[in-house]
């Protein structure tokens, strides 16, 4: 016989268990629509895999488990995925969150399932693949992803396992009413889990206000090495880390894991479905939920699917909706207020409380801490309550953290013992919360500064970067100078050699024109300069061609132009002297210089009209290019060209269409 | 020389303590020295109590400057999104009075974060260029985006928008930010007689 410990505090509340016992686990058949909230453990929430629209059997994988914390979803029945959207949720806080809804096509086809297969036969890892497909998350109230908590670190040798049928909590029965129902199963779950942990030991932890379920596990785990360990009843002797002090005597340390102190610990609901998950391949779709409460008429286990809503359930066990002043998720000691009945039945769900009003009165209003010490007394945690009250109420959350406020499991002993009515856990939550908050604000805040101290550098680099370039740019001109400088210093000044180039340039042309102008000297000397020129720009050809500069193509086009214009002065050159041998008139220069004349000529004589005829002859040439371009824009529509040239052309055709009229207007007035 | 000085206590006395503050004061000298701090270690510690959302309500450019001006003397009430909790956290560090905010620099909003209205955004890059954390996201003339879990909500890229595209929105409570409040106690008298309460309800 194992010695059993003992815990400190702990409160003993009246039990009311009895009331959903009487009746064998009911099935709670195929609601219409199920409702399954893609987070319904603690981590991540799962990734949907079907779309709306798509058909589902029982058994599919609707939604694959995102991370390491996270638990697959699975369908509870076949039917149709109706809607992936945000829905009401079990949840004190009331807001809802994303949900995948199925509507049921009654017909509860399975897909196509593993083989079933004896656990013996298959190795650690694989064991646990199919633990974590099958999307257990622990069945207790937690909800924490059973395949992580059972995936240790290579090289951890696990004391003790320890399977959870405590359920201490006043009203809750599901695991009791497990335990007499499916107590093989139960046990075949916990080898299934001491083959994968291979523990020294391994117990199951039962109170000793359930005889049948003790008596029915016992008989169970006849010759398998299992322990079946009774303690008196203690509230909250369940809570994870009373439990392992309870059976082991070992204190998991402040903010430390069961493993620590070489325990795993699974609650008996969790190890039911790990053999079904193991044996029969079967996903976690269903669970059993107790609905009690004076404002039912038949209290009672269900078999649930996932996904059920609350008011189904409700409905089968005859609920009073007129007695019920509130909905209760979990038990009376930790649950929380259900903001509507029509909320779905979660993994976690181990209870739907509907109390009458006099039998879970609304709280009294709280009274001035007394400083009786009595919660003190009755913390399993052994944490000071009271001082935890004072710092909370005052937001000295730092002191609160120092007494060890993350310690605190929120059994609610504490609240249930004051005398004052306080509602004590609600302060430790929202210190837990405030403080949680001020930890990610202040990530946040860290991440924030070195982004923002990141950028400051950024700038500065790139500031400077820009500065050095132009301090280089500055070197390299004033060089550039000096050298020029250095080379000009042999002679005077350059610029002042260019000035007097330039006047005395001046000042022979000024001397040419003053004599009689001599048109031979003249060609002759641009022919000369030209030359000049030339040699000029081929010396700078070749310079660049020698540098391999990236102007070449520029220089090339230069020196073209320039021998072009050489062949052009020496052809006139020559031109003038024939001219001059014959002493002939020279025949009217070039094309060019005839249309000059021509439009000289033209000018003169429009100088010469009238008015009125200017009037006309605008008329008609503007007539004539708006003629142009209407036959332009329609051989463009014909050949269909694109939109943007046809409008360009049809407001060209406006626009003439506009000065034509414009000109007409003239007309008349001239001719008026 | 020792009996000088037993003749004369009194220079006996003088000796050893000017001998004594010699080697005392050259130990310090030396500490002073060998251990001297880099930078000033309160403005350290200013900064980490500060938001860090770099968005100058304060009337300096960014976080760390009105660390040092704080440690320099100025008033500590000049941040909002700091809050009171941010002052009081202040108060207790440097051993200054709680005062309320100034209300001058703005008041203590819930946290915001920018979202740009993507179709009206004709991709200028001014936001981009104002964002103290690059939380921006875009190029010329393409369209921008908040990248939200980045945004400080300091809003600085609003004024700059020269089309109006950017929304401060108030941050939704999810789940995850979702948390139990403190009970209220504000309105409870004590007079109230616990046994009165529900049995006349």
């Amino acid at each position: 016989m194992r010695k059993i410990h003992d815990f400190h505090g702990g409160i003993h509340p009246v039990e009311n268990k009895h009331q959903s016992l009487h009746t064998p686990i009911r099935d709670a058949g195929i609601p219409a629509e199920l409702t399954l909230p893609l987070s319904q453990h603690i981590g991540a929430p799962a990734t949907p895999l079907v779309a709306v629209g798509e058909r589902v059997l029982k058994g599919q994988l609707v939604a694959e488990a995102t991370g390491l914390v996270s638990a697959a979803l699975h369908a509870p029945t076949s039917g149709t995925v109706t809607a992936i959207e945000p829905r009401p949720i079990a949840h004190p806080s009331g807001l809802p969150a994303p949900c995948l809804v199925i509507a049921s096509d009654g017909e509860d086809a399975w897909c196509e399932l593993p083989p079933p297969c004896s656990f013996e036969t298959l190795e650690r890892p694989e064991l646990l693949a199919r633990i974590r497909a099958a999307g257990i998350a622990g069945m207790g109230g937690a909800g924490f992803p059973a395949a992580v908590k059972l995936g240790l670190k290579p090289g951890t040798q696990v004391e003790t396992l320890i399977i959870n049928g405590t359920e201490c909590e006043p009203y809750i029965t599901a695991d009791d009413i497990l335990m007499r129902e499916r107590a093989a199963q139960i046990v075949r779950g916990a080898q299934i889990l001491a083959h994968l942990v291979a523990p020294a030991e391994t117990v199951i932890g039962i109170e000793d206000n359930k005889p049948e379920a003790i008596a029915a596990m016992c008989a169970a785990a006849e010759g398998t090495g299992i322990e079946i360990a009774v303690f008196p009843t203690k509230y909250p002797s369940g809570g994870e880390k009373q439990l392992i002090e309870l059976l082991t005597g070992k204190q998991v340390p402040s903010g430390g894991l069961p493993m620590d102190v070489g325990v795993v610990c699974q609650n008996v609901g969790t190890a039911a479905a790990v053999a079904d998950a193991v044996e029969h391949g079967r996903p976690l779709i269903s669970r059993i939920t107790t609905v009690t409460g004076a404002a039912v008429d038949e209290p009672q286990n269900f078999e649930v699917l996932l996904g059920t809503p609350m008011s189904h359930l409700l409905a089968l066990a005859g609920y009073r909706a007129a007695d019920n002043p509130r909905l209760v998720m979990g038990g009376p000691m930790m649950g929380f207020t259900v903001p509507d009945p029509g909320v779905p039945i979660v993994k976690t769900t181990n209870c739907i409380l509907a109390p009458s009003a006099q039998e879970l009165p609304a709280p009294p209003p709280a009274q001035a801490c007394i400083r009786c010490g009595l919660c003190a007394e009755a913390c399993p945690a052994s944490l000071l309550p009271q001082q935890l009250y004072w710092f909370a109420r005052g937001r000295e959350f730092e002191k609160a953290e120092a007494h060890n406020l993350f310690d605190c499991i929120e059994c609610g002993a504490c609240s249930y013992v004051c005398p004052s009515n306080i509602p004590l856990v609600q302060y430790y939550r929202a210190a837990k919360a405030e403080v949680l908050q001020m930890r990610r604000d202040a990530q946040k805040a860290e991440h924030s500064r070195q982004r923002f101290e990141a950028r400051q550098e950024r700038l500065e680099r790139e500031e400077a970067e820009k500065e050095a370039r132009r301090a280089a740019r500055k070197q390299a001109a004033e060089e550039k100078a000096r050298r020029a400088a250095d080379a000009g210093s042999g002679e005077a000044d350059p610029v002042q050699a260019a000035i007097e180039r330039a006047q005395a340039r001046k000042a022979a042309q000024a001397a040419g024109a003053a004599s009689e102008e001599n048109p031979l000297q003249k060609l002759e000397k641009t022919v000369v300069t030209t030359r000049e020129r030339l040699e000029k720009a081929e010396a700078k050809l070749a310079q660049a061609r020698s540098e391999g500069a990236d102007h070449i193509a520029a220089l090339e086009t230069g020196v073209e132009k320039t021998r072009a214009k050489l062949a052009a002065a020496e052809q006139a050159l020559q031109d003038y002297q024939a001219q001059q041998t014959p002493a002939e008139p020279a025949p009217a220069g070039d094309a060019a210089q005839a249309a000059i004349q021509k439009a000289m000529a033209a000018r003169a004589a429009q100088a010469n009209k009238s008015p009125l005829e200017k009037a006309r002859d605008n008329l008609e040439k503007l007539e004539a290019r708006l003629a142009k371009s209407e036959a332009r824009l329609a051989e463009s529509r014909a050949a269909g060209e694109e939109e943007k040239i046809v409008e360009a052309l049809a407001s060209s055709v406006e626009r003439l269409q506009e000065k034509v009229a414009a000109a007409r207007a003239e007309l008349a007035a001239e001719e008026s | 020389m020792i009996e000088l000085l037993v003749q004369h206590p009194l220079l006996a006395a003088l000796l050893a303590l000017v001998g004594l503050g010699a080697v005392f004061g050259a130990l310090l000298g030396y500490a002073a020295v060998r251990f001297r701090t880099e930078g000033n270690p309160i403005v350290e510690q200013i900064n980490a109590i500060l938001p860090q959302t770099q968005c100058g309500q304060c009337g300096h450019p960014g976080c760390r400057p009105y660390a040092e001006a704080i440690a320099a003397g100025e008033d500590i009430n000049k941040c909002p999104p700091g809050g009171q909790a941010g002052i009081e956290a202040l108060a207790q560090l440097l051993d200054r009075e709680v005062v309320p905010l100034d209300d001058e620099h703005g008041e203590e909003k819930v946290p915001q974060v920018a979202f740009i209205r993507e179709d009206e955004c004709i991709g200028c890059t001014k936001c981009i260029q104002a964002c103290p954390v690059d939380a921006i996201l875009g190029a010329a003339k393409h369209m921008h985006t908040v990248i939200a879990s980045e945004c400080t909500g300091c809003d600085l890229c609003v004024e700059p928008c020269p089309v109006d595209c950017i929304d401060m929105i108030p941050q939704a409570q999810t789940l995850q930010t979702w948390h139990w409040e403190l009970p209220d106690t504000s309105n409870r008298g004590a007079d109230i007689i616990a046994t009165d309460a529900g049995e006349a309800a």
